[in-house]
Formats: structure tokens, C-alpha cells, sequence
């Protein structure tokens, strides 16, 4: 295994490179989104994408927030060749929602909000409390894993390079529409 | 941000190795060994440690009271005297005059300045409390992994070195290589190819 500094830093793109497959999956190509032992997957992008483009020295970061953002700047900066470097992700199973942000360099967790738990009233019902929330984040750590190995699974074959990336181009081109 | 708030952040780590003896005993050892020590009473200006999750102010690892279901969950912390700065300027002036006066000299040489500056910090940081910072730590040893909430990165490392002080056991920190390396059950022929794999360029 390498150095993990030095991996941390060489392959912060894989990150990058999966929020964009993620999203264009998410878009065009949901029947690779099937993990076992779930429900079919209800995952979508929700109100933030940070979009990054790094041209010679300098570096292009574009933020798209709100609930209705138009997508606009994120085709464009696409179209120059930016990837995904920040996504916020809504998965639903049931009745419960989750809410997380996923950041391409770290696949780190941020702002993770898990559907309601139950309300504590005594101290004696912290642990039960905490054992809920273990479970919980569970989820979402599990869906996060599944999905990148479908992803590296993916982008270790030749169909990345047959399919994916001209299907990806494609579909930035398009504007998402094709 | 803690395990209980309503939004957390999460950094992930793989566990590696195992201890030869009792786990739990093995645990409470590590915990103690590197427990929160209070600076609030001396000169330090910083401390880590571990601490308890349900009562941080006032570790107690005895009794397993860090096992919940099949986890460890307890905390680190970490104290920080942050001393203003203009605090510290007015405190050195005033000495810098006195020592004047009481040495009759106009002028004091750079080292004496220096060891004035260095009494003022010390005796500023018995009188300045330490502002505490808890980090909350889930660790299934079953199943050799460790969620440590926070993304900060100075955070970060102070549990890495501290955890491998006290444990003898290794964190890797979850990123997409390691993920790919560790948790995607890769052949031989595919980590080649994740060797050499370079950024692809979707439109250029």
C-alpha cells in the first residue's frame, strides 16, 4: 500500500471522479445503483454541488446552493472540464430521510442529519439513544461503501474508458438531457 | 458536534491489529494510560486526552462505562489556553516599565525581553482557563472500524498520534484509495490498475 499522505493527495480525483459518476448514474443510468439486500436505492442530490476546475495553475470553484438552483453554471464549468468536488445527498428508505454532505477528496461526512430518533427523558436512556444513532449513521456509511465499489468496480475495467467517459461526455454536452 | 447532535460530521478509519489479551481490559488500559489531565491549574497551554462520552468534564473509564452495545464509544479532548493578544501586550509593557525602573536602565536587551514575554504567557496561563473541545469516538472492534466526529484536521492527527500511543494499533483514515484498497475486496490484478489509473478528462 502507498504512502498514505502521498495517496491522500495523488488520488483525491478518484473522489472527484465518483461524485460525477454518481450524479450523471443518479441522472441516466440508475439500474447500476443496485446494492444488495436494499430496496431499490432512493438517493438524490440535494441543495449544494461545488464544482471544481483546475486549468494550469489556477482553480475554478463554482458553489450552486438552494433548493431550486438552476444547473446552469454546473453545465458549464462541466463543459470546461470541471469535475464534482462537494455533493449533498438525500437517501430515503421508507419513511426515513437522510441528508449528508459527501466531499470528494475525503469521502468524509459532513452536516449528516438521520431521520428522527426517539426522545430521551431520562439519562438512563442515552445508551439506547446512542445505539440508534450508531445504527443510523450505519446506513449511510454503508450505502456511501456500496456505492463506491460500484464505482471502482467501474473504473477499474475498460468500460470505464469505453462507456462511462463518453456517456458522461455526452450527457455534459447535452446539458443533462441525452 | 457530537454523536448526539442533530448534524455531525464524520471522518472514517479502518482499525489494524488486534490485542493479544482481554479486550476490554486492553481498552480501559489505553484510555487510562493517555486520560484528559486538567491544565486549568498550571502553566500548560495545552492538553489532550481521553475523556469520558457521557460526562467529559469528569473522565471515568472504570466499569466499562465506555462499552454501549457492541462499541466503544468515549471521547477526546483537547484544552487550549487562548490568550489574547492585546492581553499579553499590556501585561509585557507593564513589566517592561517596571523592570526599568527597578534596574535604572533605559533600555532591556532582546533576551531579557524575551524571558519577560515568557513569565507573562506563564502567569497569564494559570489565570486563563482552558477551553475544552470534544471530539465524540464510536470504535467497533469486531469489525475494525472507528468514526471519529470531526472533519477538522488538526483534529484529526491529535487522534491518530494519541490513539497509537495508547492502543498500539494503527488508524488508516478512510479516503478514496484506501477505500479502494481496503474495503472494495480488490484482486491483485485490479490494484495495478489502480496504481497506475491517472484523472480522467470527461470533455477535453
Amino acid at each position: 500500500m502507498l504512502d498514505i499522505s502521498v495517496a491522500y493527495n495523488r488520488y483525491k480525483f478518484l473522489g472527484d471522479e465518483f461524485l460525477t459518476w454518481l450524479w450523471f448514474s443518479m441522472e441516466k443510468d440508475r439500474g447500476r445503483l443496485i446494492i444488495p439486500d436494499e430496496e431499490p436505492l432512493s438517493i438524490e442530490i440535494g441543495n449544494r454541488i461545488v464544482l471544481e476546475n483546475r486549468i494550469n495553475e489556477t482553480v475554478e470553484i463554482i458553489t450552486i446552493k438552494g433548493d431550486d438552483a438552476g444547473l446552469e453554471e454546473a453545465i458549464l464549468s462541466l463543459k470546461k472540464g470541471a469535475l464534482v468536488t462537494e455533493l449533498n445527498l438525500i437517501y430515503k428508505t421508507g419513511n426515513q430521510e437522510w441528508k449528508f454532505n459527501l466531499k470528494g477528496e475525503s469521502l468524509s461526512f459532513s452536516g449528516l442529519k438521520h431521520p428522527d430518533t426517539g426522545v430521551v427523558e431520562s439519562g438512563d436512556e442515552v445508551e439506547g439513544l446512542v445505539i440508534e444513532k450508531i445504527f443510523l449513521y450505519e446506513k449511510v456509511s454503508n450505502i456511501t461503501d456500496a456505492l463506491f465499489k460500484i464505482f471502482i468496480d467501474i473504473r477499474l475495467k475498460n468500460e470505464w474508458n469505453t462507456y462511462f467517459k463518453p456517456a458522461i461526455n455526452k450527457w455534459i454536452q447535452s446539458g443533462f438531457k441525452s | 458536534m457530537g454523536l448526539l447532535s442533530s448534524s455531525v460530521s464524520i471522518t472514517r478509519y479502518k482499525v489494524e491489529g488486534k490485542f493479544e489479551e482481554p479486550v476490554i481490559e486492553a481498552v480501559t488500559r489505553g484510555l487510562k494510560k493517555n486520560i484528559l489531565h486538567e491544565i486549568d491549574k498550571d502553566e500548560s497551554e495545552k492538553a489532550s486526552g481521553w475523556t469520558s462520552f457521557n460526562n467529559p468534564f469528569k473522565p471515568d473509564f472504570n466499569g466499562s462505562s465506555f462499552l454501549i452495545g457492541n462499541h466503544f464509544v468515549f471521547s477526546l479532548r483537547i484544552d487550549k489556553k487562548s490568550i489574547p493578544s492585546k492581553i499579553i501586550q499590556k501585561y509585557y509593557s507593564l513589566e517592561i516599565e517596571k523592570k526599568l525602573v527597578e534596574s535604572n536602565r533605559e533600555f532591556l536587551s532582546r533576551n531579557e525581553k524575551k524571558l519577560i514575554k515568557e513569565h507573562v504567557i506563564n502567569v497569564l496561563s494559570l489565570r486563563i482557563p482552558a477551553t475544552p473541545n470534544i471530539y465524540d469516538i464510536v470504535w467497533n472492534y469486531e469489525e475494525k472500524y472507528l468514526w471519529f466526529f470531526s472533519n477538522l484536521k488538526k483534529a484529526n492527527e491529535e487522534l491518530e498520534t494519541l490513539f497509537s500511543k495508547s492502543f498500539k494499533l494503527t488508524l488508516i483514515r478512510l479516503f478514496p484509495y484506501t477505500m479502494a484498497d481496503l474495503t472494495c475486496s480488490l484482486s491483485d490484478d485490479d490494484r495495478d490498475i489502480l496504481l497506475k489509473i491517472s484523472p480522467a478528462q470527461f470533455t477535453r
